[in-house]
């Protein structure tokens, strides 16, 4: 009986090895760059700071207190001096003055809240911060958009390249492929205040902050899991040693 | 024993059964000596039920279950479980042991019938543990299934929305169903309220009972074991099975190697890989519910997918009603024909062990073929994957109606009088 069961095992095996290929095969064909997701304070500290410039105009992280990026090595004072503009208290929530049921209507659809984002954009594409790295880089000028702007990852999106001084203006050569999808071809057609890299640089410490705001436990729930791991690895010694001593006697 | 607690004993003996129902289900209870492996999983099953049930108490002092909008424009109950994770102390690890748990429990429960399966645990006498399993089964699915809308993510609302539509292809009073599951023309507030109180008091009483009732049976007939021989037909002078020893403490101490080996792995994913891949926490369901915009793929969580894929299997309407429910139907005969085993298998033996090729074949193909139905449940539907579920529905069907057949034409090897142990 062994002997079949473990072919039959071996069949699943097999038959599960396939899964993941036809996961890929099955998700649409976006390409997404692989997002350098870094834990590094000062490059968390600078996703902050450019979130909260850039991104709070619009954007709510409702679900975030200030004085949560304690949890990237910012003191209180310094989240006041630094990030904090309009009076508000370092113990509330990152909030915004636009009220949701506006700007649905400015916009045609609230911009949503961003504390989750990197959690909700996972896909089978890619990680969250893959496609936020590659959507925040990828804007381009087009004319027929009534921001001017369009993107390759999210088209049509409702959002203006809201980075555009920094990365400068990018345009698309759209190529029309067989299987009705588009490729695009992006270049820069006048620069903005950073160079391609520097560039790059800030969306990954902007992508890195988004995904440290979606689980901003993350790193201590690893570091506790260590210890929960090795604490039950011991206790599996243990327990398989008294299991051995009361059975010495069945035969 | 002192005397004196000797003497609490015995009162409390005179008024209440203690030491006879510890006798009868732990220091004197049979257990045959030769279990194996897969007898990990009973006992699991269990744990996994009180992790959900002490995890579930703290979780419900803080979730709202609460559809309208805050002032930020979030639903309440969304946002009540991020307080959870984020503000609540020690919330996250609350929330993502009774996540896992959800998914661990059917992990647990699958491979505990599939134990069943290989060594005919089903067979006479234990037939009424088995329907007890069964309903457990069925009510468990129920239980997710609630519970899985109280998030109210993306997922939360778009995946209730499509099972409790398939109510409405009931004829004649499918559309009133629906309407009596909702509580409203359409999921809300209301709906999420009612799935609360089921999911949070009258489906867990109902499991536990149960529960209390497939043990019960069990006591009362005695365990099953790899090899199908029933161990009360060898009995000692003193009427203890030759095969059988104690279950407490051999089976105790031993239960407690497999509680710590699955609490490794169960730990692994909690705190490594809570989202276990987008299947065990759905990306979708990090977006607050939104009536207005439908996703792309609606898939459900993965331990329905098998019995999801027979239902969209069906596609041809019948005798002038929807296939939709005929669907519905389908997969509702999918789970409830798992309790008719004990009378399909009309092999001479129980266990695997001494059945012939054609019953291991039989269970090989359907093994198969509920893997294929599983994974086919999460994508999105296109012709050649139809066809390969109803394809794999048929083979799954097939297993149970034909058994009655197939397992009396089998060349089964004779049992033997006593277990193989060591």
């Amino acid at each position: 009986m062994t002997i079949n069961v473990f072919k039959t095992l071996k069949r699943f095996a097999a038959a599960l090895l396939f899964v993941p290929s036809l996961a890929l095969a099955a998700g649409a064909a976006v390409h997404l760059d692989r997002a350098p997701v870094s834990n590094d304070p000062a490059a968390l500290q600078h996703g902050a700071k450019l979130f909260v410039n850039y991104c709070m105009g619009c954007h709510s992280a409702s679900f975030m207190r200030y004085n949560m990026l304690n949890g990237i090595g910012l003191n209180d004072q310094q989240i006041r001096d630094n990030l904090m503009f309009s009076g508000e208290r370092v113990g509330d929530l990152m909030k915004i003055s636009m009220r949701h049921n506006e700007s649905k209507i400015w916009f045609g659809k609230t911009p949503p809240d961003l504390t989750l984002i990197a959690r909700q954009r996972a896909s089978g594409d890619g990680s969250g911060a893959d496609w936020l790295y590659t959507y925040l880089r990828q804007f381009y000028r087009d004319d027929q958009r009534p921001t001017g702007w369009n993107n390759v990852v999210f088209a049509n999106v409702g959002m203006p390249h809201v980075l555009w001084q920094l990365q400068g203006e990018q345009v698309a050569k759209v190529t029309d492929n067989p299987d009705g999808t588009k490729s695009f071809e992006l270049s820069l057609a006048s620069p903005g205040t950073m160079s391609a890299d520097e560039f790059d640089k800030a969306i990954a410490d902007l992508v890195s902050y988004l995904v440290w705001m979606g689980e901003p436990i993350a790193e201590k729930r690893k570091t506790i899991g260590v210890f929960v791991l090795i604490f039950l690895a011991g206790l599996f010694v243990l327990s398989y040693a008294l299991k051995k001593n009361y059975w010495r006697d069945i035969h | 024993m002192t005397t004196k607690s000797q003497a609490l004993v015995n009162w409390i003996d005179e008024r209440f059964p203690l030491t006879s129902s510890i006798k009868g289900h732990l220091t004197e209870y049979y257990a045959p000596k030769n279990f194996n492996f897969w007898y990990f999983f009973g006992s699991l099953a269990l744990m996994v039920l009180v992790i959900q049930i002490l995890t579930g108490i703290f979780l419900v002092m803080h979730y709202k279950p609460d559809g309208t909008l805050n002032a930020a424009g979030i639903p309440v109950a969304f946002a009540s479980v991020e307080y959870i994770m984020r503000e609540v102390p020690g919330g996250w690890l609350i929330r993502y042991l009774h996540s896992t748990g959800a998914s661990a429990f059917f992990v647990v429960v699958y491979l505990h019938m599939f134990r069943g399966l290989l060594y005919g645990s089903y067979r006479k006498p234990r037939e009424l543990i088995w329907i007890f399993g069964t309903l457990i089964f069925l009510v468990l699915m129920a239980e997710a299934f609630m519970g899985y809308l109280l998030p109210w993510g993306q997922m939360s609302f778009w995946g209730a929305q499509v099972i409790i539509n398939l109510f409405s292809a009931i004829p004649f009073i499918g559309p009133d169903l629906a309407l009596m599951i909702r509580g409203d023309f359409v999921i809300g507030d209301a709906t999420l309220n009612r799935f609360f109180a089921f999911h949070v008091i009258a489906v867990p009483l109902i499991l536990i009972g149960l529960v209390a009732a497939h043990i019960i049976a069990l006591h009362e007939v005695g365990s099953n074991n790899p090899d199908g021989v029933e161990i009360k037909k060898k009995k000692d002078a003193n009427g203890i099975p030759l095969d059988g020893i104690p279950f407490h403490p051999y089976y105790t101490v031993k239960d407690i190697v497999g509680v710590v080996g699955f609490l490794i792995l169960f730990s692994a994913v909690v705190f490594f890989w809570p989202e276990g891949g987008g299947y065990f926490l759905e990306y979708n369901n990090f977006i607050p519910a939104d009536p207005l915009t439908t996703p792309l793929h609606i898939a459900p969580v993965w331990y329905f997918t098998p019995f999801y894929s027979v239902l969209r299997a069906v596609t041809y309407p019948l005798f002038g009603i929807d296939a939709k429910f005929w669907g519905v139907v389908a997969m509702g005969a999918s789970v409830v024909i798992i309790a008719f085993l004990p009378w399909l298998d009309r092999s001479p033996v129980k266990s695997i062990r001494y059945k012939g090729p054609i019953f291991k074949g039989a269970l090989a193909v359907f093994i198969i073929s509920f893997f294929i139905l599983g994974y086919l449940g999460v994508l999105p539907p296109t012709p050649m994957r139809t066809l390969v579920a109803q394809i794999c529905s048929v083979l799954y069907f097939a297993f149970f109606l034909a058994m009655p057949w197939y397992s009396k034409l089998d060349k089964c090897k004779p049992e033997p009088d006593r277990v193989n142990f060591k």
